[in-house]
C-alpha cells in the first residue's frame, strides 16, 4: 500500500511525465493557448492513459510467456490506437454530451507519446498490476497538472505582456514549461514514510 | 550561372526548406519531446538524431510507395504499423552495436513512433508525392531535427559537462550548471533558439487571441 501512495505522489511531482520527463510535449503546446481546452485536453489524456495502461498489461504479460517481448511496441500503438477509436466511437453513440465535451482531443491522443511513454515505463520498471493501474492514472494527472498551470500563465502572459516578437507564442510556452519545471524539480526527495 | 539554376529544381527547394524555413522543430514546433530528453549529450543527439533520419526516410519510402492502394480511412493505422516496424529495427540496432547509447536513451527510441515530425511527413507530403521527392524530403526533415538537436545538445554538454563529444573543453575550474543537464535546461536553450532562428529567418506567429 505504501508503495502505491509513493507511487502516485511521485508521479504527480518529482516524476511527473509532462515537466520533469517531457513527454507529450506537442499537444501540451498546441492546446494550452486557454484553460478550458487544457482541461478539456487533459480529462481525455487520463481516461485514455488509465484505460491503454491497463489494457497493455495483460497482454505483456501475454508476450512475456510467449517470448515475442520485441514487438511489444507495435503491439502497444495498436493496442492505443484501436482503444482510442473504439472510444471515439463508443462515446458518440452512447453519450454525446461527453463527446462534445472531449470527443474533438481524443484523435490527437494516439500521437501523444505520454500515452505510449507510460506503456514502456511500465514494462522498465516492473510494476504489478494494481501499480501499472494507479501509475497509469497519476501519470494522466499529473500531465493535466502540467497543462493547465501553462495554458493559465499563457493567458495571463498573453494579455498583459509586451513580448519581442520572435518570442510571442510557443517560444515563450517554453520559458513558461522551464520555469515551472525548476519549481517540480524542487519536489525531490519528498517522502512521507 | 549553374549553380543558378540548381537553385530552383524542385529537389533543392525541399532540400532548403526542411532544412531552415519549413524546419520541423524550430518552426513548426513538432518532434519536441525526444529533442529535449536526448539533448544533454552531443552523442545521445547524434544517434538520436540519425534514428530519425532513418525511420523518416524508409517509412516515407514504403508509404510513397504504397500510397495508391491505402484505403483513405484506415491510412492512419497503416503509417503507425510502417512507422513502428522501422522504430523496432532501430531499437535493435542500437541494442545490438551501440549498447551505452541504447542504455542511455532507453525508452525514448521507441518514442520515435510517436514523434509527430514522422507522422507529419507521412500525412503532408509521402501520402501525395512520388518516392524520389518523399525520400528528399524525409532526409530534410530528418536533417533539420538532428541539427537542431545537436545544437541544443552541445550547448548543454558544454555547460552542464564542460566537455563536448566526451572531451574536456572548459578548464578544469569549470563550474557545472548542473540544471543544463536536467530538463529546465532544455526548456530554455530550445526557447532561446528559436526565438534566435526565427529572428533570423523573420518567421513571426501571429499573438494569440484568448478569451
Amino acid at each position: 500500500m505504501e508503495n502505491i501512495i509513493e507511487i502516485i505522489v511521485s508521479s504527480l511531482t518529482d516524476q511527473n511525465i509532462a515537466l520533469i520527463y517531457i513527454l507529450g510535449m506537442c499537444p501540451l503546446i498546441a492546446i494550452s493557448t486557454s484553460v478550458k481546452n487544457a482541461k478539456g485536453m487533459g480529462y481525455a489524456v487520463i481516461f485514455v492513459v488509465t484505460l491503454t495502461g491497463i489494457i497493455n498489461w495483460p497482454i505483456y504479460m501475454l508476450l512475456k510467456n510467449t517470448n515475442t517481448t520485441q514487438i511489444s511496441l507495435l503491439v502497444f500503438i495498436i493496442t492505443i490506437a484501436a482503444t482510442v477509436q473504439f472510444l471515439e466511437m463508443f462515446l458518440a453513440k452512447f453519450s454525446p454530451k461527453l463527446y462534445n465535451a472531449f470527443g474533438i482531443y481524443l484523435p490527437l491522443i494516439t500521437v501523444n507519446c505520454a500515452v505510449l511513454a507510460v506503456s514502456l515505463f511500465f514494462v522498465n520498471r516492473d510494476y504489478t498490476f494494481v501499480e501499472t493501474a494507479a501509475y497509469s492514472f497519476s501519470a494522466g494527472v499529473g500531465w493535466m497538472i502540467a497543462i493547465v498551470l501553462l495554458a493559465g500563465i499563457r493567458q495571463k502572459v498573453n494579455k498583459f505582456s509586451n513580448l519581442p516578437r520572435g518570442l510571442t507564442g510557443k517560444a515563450i510556452a517554453f520559458i513558461i514549461l522551464g520555469i515551472l519545471s525548476l519549481a517540480f524539480i524542487g519536489f525531490t526527495g519528498l517522502s512521507f514514510f | 550561372m549553374k549553380l543558378i539554376r540548381v537553385k530552383y529544381t524542385k529537389w533543392f527547394n525541399i532540400l532548403r526548406d526542411g532544412i531552415s524555413r519549413n524546419n520541423p522543430i524550430v518552426v513548426a514546433v513538432l518532434g519536441i519531446c525526444s529533442a529535449l530528453a536526448v539533448s544533454n549529450k552531443v552523442e545521445n543527439a547524434i544517434a538520436m538524431g540519425l534514428g530519425v533520419t532513418f525511420v523518416i526516410m524508409a517509412s516515407s519510402l514504403t508509404i510513397s510507395l504504397i500510397r495508391n492502394i491505402i484505403p483513405q480511412k484506415v491510412r492512419m493505422v497503416t503509417y503507425m504499423v510502417v512507422i513502428s516496424t522501422f522504430t523496432i529495427s532501430v531499437q535493435a540496432f542500437l541494442q545490438a552495436y551501440f549498447m551505452p547509447i541504447a542504455d542511455a536513451l532507453g525508452a525514448y527510441v521507441g518514442l520515435i513512433i510517436t514523434n509527430c515530425i514522422v507522422m507529419g511527413r507521412q500525412e503532408a507530403f509521402a501520402a501525395k508525392n512520388p518516392v524520389k521527392y518523399s525520400l528528399i524530403d524525409g532526409f530534410a526533415s530528418g536533417m533539420g531535427y538532428t541539427f537542431v538537436l545537436v545544437t541544443v545538445a552541445a550547448i548543454r554538454e558544454i555547460l552542464a559537462f564542460g566537455t563536448l563529444l566526451n572531451m574536456q573543453v572548459m578548464s578544469a575550474s569549470w563550474e557545472r550548471w548542473v540544471v543544463m543537464a536536467m530538463a529546465p535546461g532544455g526548456f530554455f536553450v530550445l526557447a532561446l533558439l528559436i526565438w534566435g532562428v526565427r529572428e533570423l529567418i523573420h518567421y513571426y506567429e501571429k499573438p494569440e487571441q484568448t478569451l
